[in-house]
């Protein structure tokens, strides 16, 4: 028999993942502002409230390095918890906790302390939202060791990967796209987990591997097909976790088509794009056919105007012309 | 006041004092790696506090957390062995004087950064609150920390949903060269405590009695639903603020030896031998047992091996 498959958006996957988990596992705490009654900034916890109650749905005040710092305390504990700094750019306020506290506890104590901390956030640029509420750093987590980052692309994704994060026994860096959770899918009926560091192929491809994460998953889908109509065929691939990375899957894809391209929302310096070209000259250096492509958002402050923003960020049109001229040379 | 509690206290400060008098030593003639922070002078504050707790109570320290860890039952050879860089501590020399982690001792931890160990011991409160497990959880702080957001968000929560934890600052004046009256126009910590509704106490530092009682009444109160407390102990640091810092060029040497003279461990002895009742032959016997048991902590460490090279990569995420 067939699976059964529904449609679900990606914010209410990660609700029903929220869902089955603190079903689950009695230890999970959810810590964050908006996050009880309200049902989330984002209706990220929608529903959760009513089923699970306010000692475990804990409304903060606005004090993102206190309740983070408290999460962490959590974990090391014996609870597990989630903490909700709702946008990425509010995570700066508790950097010193992830980066300093709970990234290092595990390694530092010998394996004899854990902080099964989940970091939930949402990141990127959607409505002109400006500097402040549009950041996309998911780069600063995955150069610290100890903890592991998820950014999903879509629903299925959401789901599978939100579960299994909250079963993982080190912080999870967990970063969703504001501009994805209306965007939909159809998923299985059933309970699944997707592992950390398996990378989804969205579509094969001959002449050149187009990786990207989160929202530059669908930039690159829609540049896929772009050039499909001029000859080009391309691979998407979508690593899932930036840590870990599915080095394998994204190395196999490169010797297969001879060339790469990294689409990236955050700007190209020190960050994952670069990770992935290095990763293709490491792996894959006799297979290269052109020099690694980065595809990054330009160096420069998120502006407030649309005119400038559209500049700023990758689009499926840039993604093109650039892969176009590669391919041409 | 008790005669066996109080030689049990007297021993147990002591037992830090040498500790940390040996640890200096180790480190002026080179064997000891990184950085250290030396306790002496503050004893009587951990001591104090830790003997009112039970062994899986938690406690969250600092960059200053030697006698933190021994006081709340980390054997000293652990100590010193992790002090070592040796693979035989709770923490197998991965983390050194500064963030060392002894659980299975209910120790969470020094900590490198300033004030972080307050959020963390409420959030390890939130979770004995949830499991009902019946734990108090102690933040030691200093008077640097009071000043920074970790303060006065972890204090916050801690009140808010009263929270089974005791804050600790201890406020010996100085965060390096900083006088805490240059940081601050409100010096009372203790005062502090009325900004988040929850009590707040002040005690005399130097008076190990009167911080055992304090703290008693206030891990009691956490432990019965009660809520947090914050304590300020009025201590001071004979030494530099770490093993290399003369500690003179921002303290006058009058006030050093004015608070020297009010040492902790001394006024004990002199209370044990002239109206405790006690004799001069117990306080000695305490004494020597003390050398033994440093002697064999030193020893201990000084043979301990050193981590295998290849087991660098343990433990990263879990
Ligand atoms: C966030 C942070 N800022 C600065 C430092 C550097 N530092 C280490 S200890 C210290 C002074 C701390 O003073 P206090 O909290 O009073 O403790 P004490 O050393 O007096 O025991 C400073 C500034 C640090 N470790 N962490
Ligand atoms: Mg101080």
């Amino acid at each position: 028999m067939p699976e059964q498959l529904r449609e679900i958006s990606y914010v209410d996957a990660g609700v029903e993942a929220l869902r089955e988990e603190m079903q689950r596992d009695s230890t999970i705490v959810y810590i964050g502002q908006g996050i009880g009654p309200r049902g989330g900034n984002f209706r990220q916890t929608r529903g959760l409230c009513p089923e699970f109650g306010e000692e475990r749905l804990r409304d903060t005040g606005i004090c993102e390095l206190g309740a983070t710092g408290v999460a962490i305390g959590a974990a090391m504990a014996g609870s597990r918890a989630i903490v909700d700094e709702v946008f990425l750019d509010f995570s700066l306020e508790a950097m010193t906790q992830i980066i300093q506290q709970a990234a290092n506890i595990c390694y530092s104590s010998n394996g004899k302390i854990r902080a099964p901390v989940l970091v939930r956030s949402a990141m990127g640029s959607v409505r002109n939202a400006g500097p402040h509420h549009s950041h996309c750093f998911y780069g600063w987590f995955a150069s610290t060791p100890g903890l592991k980052v998820v950014t999903p692309a879509t629903p299925y994704d959401v789901k599978g990967l939100l579960k299994s994060s909250l079963r993982e026994e080190c912080p999870v860096i967990f970063i969703e796209h504001k501009a994805l959770y209306n965007s939909k899918e159809m998923i299985p009926e059933g309970e699944y987990l997707i592992p950390l560091g398996e990378a989804r192929i969205h579509r094969e491809g001959r002449d050149i591997t187009l990786v990207g994460i989160s929202k530059m998953v669908h930039i690159a889908l829609e540049a896929a097909a772009a050039l499909e109509k001029e000859g080009i065929s391309a691979e998407v691939i979508d690593p899932r976790t930036i840590v870990p990375l599915d080095r394998a899957r994204i190395a196999a894809s490169i010797k297969k088509t001879g060339r790469i391209a990294v689409i990236d929302e955050a700007p190209a310096m020190c960050g994952f794009a670069g990770e992935v070209v290095a990763l293709a000259c490491e792996e894959c250096f006799d297979a290269l056919d052109s020099p690694p492509l980065r595809i990054c958002s330009l160096p420069i402050p998120s502006p407030f105007s649309p005119v400038l923003e559209s500049q700023v960020i990758p689009t499926a049109e840039r993604v093109v012309k650039e892969v176009r001229k590669l391919m041409e040379n | 006041m008790d005669k066996k509690l109080a030689l049990t206290l007297y021993q147990k400060m002591l037992q830090l004092r040498e500790f940390e008098l040996k640890v200096q030593e180790l480190y002026r003639r080179g064997l000891l790696p990184g950085f250290v922070h030396l306790y002496v002078g503050e004893e009587a504050v951990a001591v104090g506090v830790c003997a009112n707790l039970q062994p899986t109570d938690l406690v969250y320290s600092t960059h200053r957390g030697h006698g933190h860890a021994l006081a709340k039952g980390v054997p000293g050879r652990e100590v010193m062995a992790e002090l070592w860089g040796k693979s035989t501590s709770s923490s197998g020399g991965r983390g050194g004087s500064m963030h060392m982690y002894a659980p299975e001792y209910g120790f969470m931890g020094t900590n490198g950064i300033v004030g972080a160990g307050i959020p963390l011991a409420t959030g390890a409160a939130l979770s004995a609150q949830l499991r009902k497990s019946g734990q108090v959880v102690v933040a030691f702080f200093g008077d640097g920390a009071v000043n920074s957001g970790s303060f006065h968000e972890g204090l916050n929560f801690g009140a808010v949903w009263n929270l089974p934890v005791v804050y600790v600052c201890e406020n010996n004046l100085y965060a390096t060269e900083m006088a805490f009256r240059r940081a601050t126009k409100n010096t009372s910590v203790q005062s502090r405590a009325a900004a988040y509704k929850l009590p707040g106490v002040e005690v005399d530092g130097s008076d190990v009695v009167a911080i055992h009682a304090a703290a008693r009444a206030a891990i009691e109160q956490a432990r019965s639903g009660g809520g947090p407390t914050l304590i300020e102990a009025k201590t001071y640091r004979f030494v530099g603020h770490h093993e290399g810092d003369p500690g003179t060029s921002y303290r006058t040497r009058e006030e050093v030896e004015e608070w020297k003279g009010r040492c902790p461990i001394k006024s004990l002895r002199n209370k044990l031998l002239q109206d405790g009742g006690v004799s001069l032959e117990s306080v000695e016997q305490v004494e020597r047992e003390v050398h033994e048991w440093l002697d064999e902590a030193v020893q201990f460490a000084r043979e301990s091996p050193e981590p295998e090279a290849s087991t660098v990569y343990d433990h990263i995420y879990s």
